[in-house]
């Protein structure tokens, strides 16, 4: 056939630009993992050796494990009430989206006008003589509550990405199988799992597999919110870049992240695949 | 009328779980400092732009949104200009890779940009492109680039193919029927595409605050200036965030889907 190489052509120039701005940075970021005084592993070493990279892992995939399932379910179901195109849906839709316009940064700052000590939870308890002293959500002594702090902003900023994708994916599905199932008779519920659910695998699993991405990132809310309180693997990478001045071992923490993000990838891939697959037969 | 009620009832729920963080936060940029560190005040006796002003021109604030906008747009540019035609290609093109191609555009987002942007201040100096705009745009292009293949290839698979087909039937060729019929259709969509590219540029902090010192966007000089300051001006520098971003993302809801429909098949 003529004109074979033409895909190829028209995505070249995007693969070299990622490549020189992308591929080269990660090819020394594995160099820079990999130098060390003690040996090729030597970074790696002192990471398995200190017990805060275990407490950042430990933290992350917490976080993760928290907050990716709420944000799918709450997306769900936003994106099946937005899609009834009621009245006035269009607003709704808008004031969904505000927050995927937000940085980690802005959102943080929003959660802290609220919970801070002077914030407003505090405020309008006092308002009302429900409490005397204000309450504390950070602080070293108050971790566990800052975690809820965090894993709710979290929820509020990130939860309308997942919405956008699976309202697409519903969008998407052709009414004439819904229309089918109701000459049949199915329920709702029957309706949803049976069609709905099934159909909208494929914008799930690109959601979750975003979300998931960006779940190990974490650290924009979780360091202006309890900064090392609750350590966590991108925040580490941070600090160990910034404060300690030593770029091995923020690139051995990198290389952590990616490394997780593409085993747990590979995961969601293969499982959520194979089960889709077995649901066509 | 059960119905309806519900419907109102669940749209006022998500208004406000959705608006209460943003309206506070902009009440409290313009809450006068005596009336913040009160604690039974919740509405402040008088509104002041005073905090805003003084981080927008005191404060360095009003240079880095200039700096800001200059590496978005050319952040923009640049990513579209390599990532349009990709996009493109993945929808209209059936090839070996395809998949790989997409997914791996995905990945790219698993190598956190504060390690990449370590590298890339080494490369930078001996490009001559340290403290430049330039060099942030080029960074901020890369984080971009992935997603503006992902998202116009979704604009692009939103238009029916037949268009395309329809006008080779007469005599024009790939390219101009690309250009005379594609094109104008999904240029809403694409349009949309790049503001939310400009938000996402808009928003960056770390590659913006490691690669440069004078030239700091605005994220980039709040996390390194007002993150010091009293509450005030972080949320008067939150509100400053806030606006634009919210105020486009209005300007494109109608596409926020379409641009979206990006699924792993």
């Amino acid at each position: 056939m003529r004109g074979k190489w033409i895909p190829f052509l028209l995505i070249l120039p995007a693969i070299l630009y990622l490549l020189l701005l992308m591929g080269y940075p990660l090819f020394e970021t594995f160099r820079l993992a990999f130098t060390s005084n003690e040996g090729v592993f030597g970074n790696f070493k002192r990471l398995v050796e200190s017990g805060q990279f275990w407490n950042a892992m430990k933290n992350t995939l917490l976080l993760t494990v928290v907050i990716v399932p709420i944000q799918l379910i709450l997306a769900l179901g936003l994106a099946l009430f937005v899609n009834k195109k009621f009245k006035g849906y269009t607003t709704i839709l808008y004031f969904i989206a505000i927050p995927l316009a937000l940085s980690d940064v802005t959102a943080a700052l929003m959660s802290y006008t609220i919970f801070s000590p002077n914030g407003y939870i505090n405020k309008i308890l006092m308002n009302f003589h429900l409490i005397e002293r204000p309450i504390y959500f950070f602080g070293y002594l108050f971790k566990n509550r800052e975690f809820w702090v965090v894993a709710l902003t979290e929820v509020w900023r990130a939860t309308p990405l997942v919405f956008i994708i699976i309202l697409a994916g519903l969008q998407s599905i052709n009414k004439e199988y819904l229309e089918a199932a109701d000459l049949f008779g199915f329920s709702k519920w029957k309706k949803f799992t049976k069609i709905i659910l099934p159909l909208l695998k494929p914008s799930i699993m690109s959601a979750l597999l975003l979300r998931t991405l960006f779940a190990f990132q974490i650290f924009g809310v979780v360091w202006l919110l309890a900064g090392r309180d609750i350590p966590v693997l991108a925040g580490e990478t941070y600090y160990w870049y910034t404060f300690m001045n030593d770029p091995n071992m923020a690139s051995a923490y990198a290389l952590v992240i990616a490394l997780v993000t593409i085993i747990v990838s590979w995961f969601y891939i293969t499982f959520l695949r194979a089960k889709h697959l077995e649901g066509a037969r | 009328m059960m119905k309806k009620f519900l419907i109102i009832f669940l749209s006022v729920i998500i208004s406000l779980w959705f608006l209460t963080p943003v309206f506070f936060i902009v009440l409290a940029s313009l809450t006068p400092s005596s009336d913040y560190y009160n604690p039974t005040k919740i509405f402040p006796s008088r509104l002041t732009l005073e905090h805003l002003y003084k981080l927008f021109v005191t404060l360095g604030g009003g240079k880095a949104t200039l700096v800001s906008i200059e590496v978005a747009l050319i952040s923009i540019g640049v990513s579209f200009l390599l990532g349009l035609p990709a996009g493109y290609a993945l929808t209209r093109y059936i090839f070996p890779g395809k998949n790989i191609i997409r997914l791996s555009m995905l990945m790219t987002r698993s190598i956190p940009l504060i390690v990449i942007a370590v590298p890339l201040v080494v490369l930078y100096m001996r490009l001559n492109l340290a403290d430049t705009t330039l060099g942030v745009a080029l960074a901020h292009a890369s984080m971009i680039l992935p997603f503006v293949v992902l998202i116009t290839s979704s604009v692009f698979s939103g238009i029916s193919v037949e268009y395309e087909e329809a006008g080779m039937v007469f005599g024009l060729s790939r390219f101009q029927a690309f250009l005379r019929i594609t094109l104008p259709l999904a240029l809403p969509g694409l349009a949309a595409s790049a503001i939310f590219a400009f938000i996402m540029s808009w928003n960056e902090v770390f590659a913006a605050s490691i690669l440069t010192l004078t030239n700091r966007t605005l994220p980039a000089h709040i996390l390194n200036t007002a993150m010091a300051s009293p509450d005030y001006f972080k949320f008067a520098a939150g509100t400053i965030m806030a606006i634009p971003a919210m105020v486009f993302i209005f300007f494109i809801r109608k596409y926020l889907v379409s641009m979206w429909g990006i699924t792993l098949k």
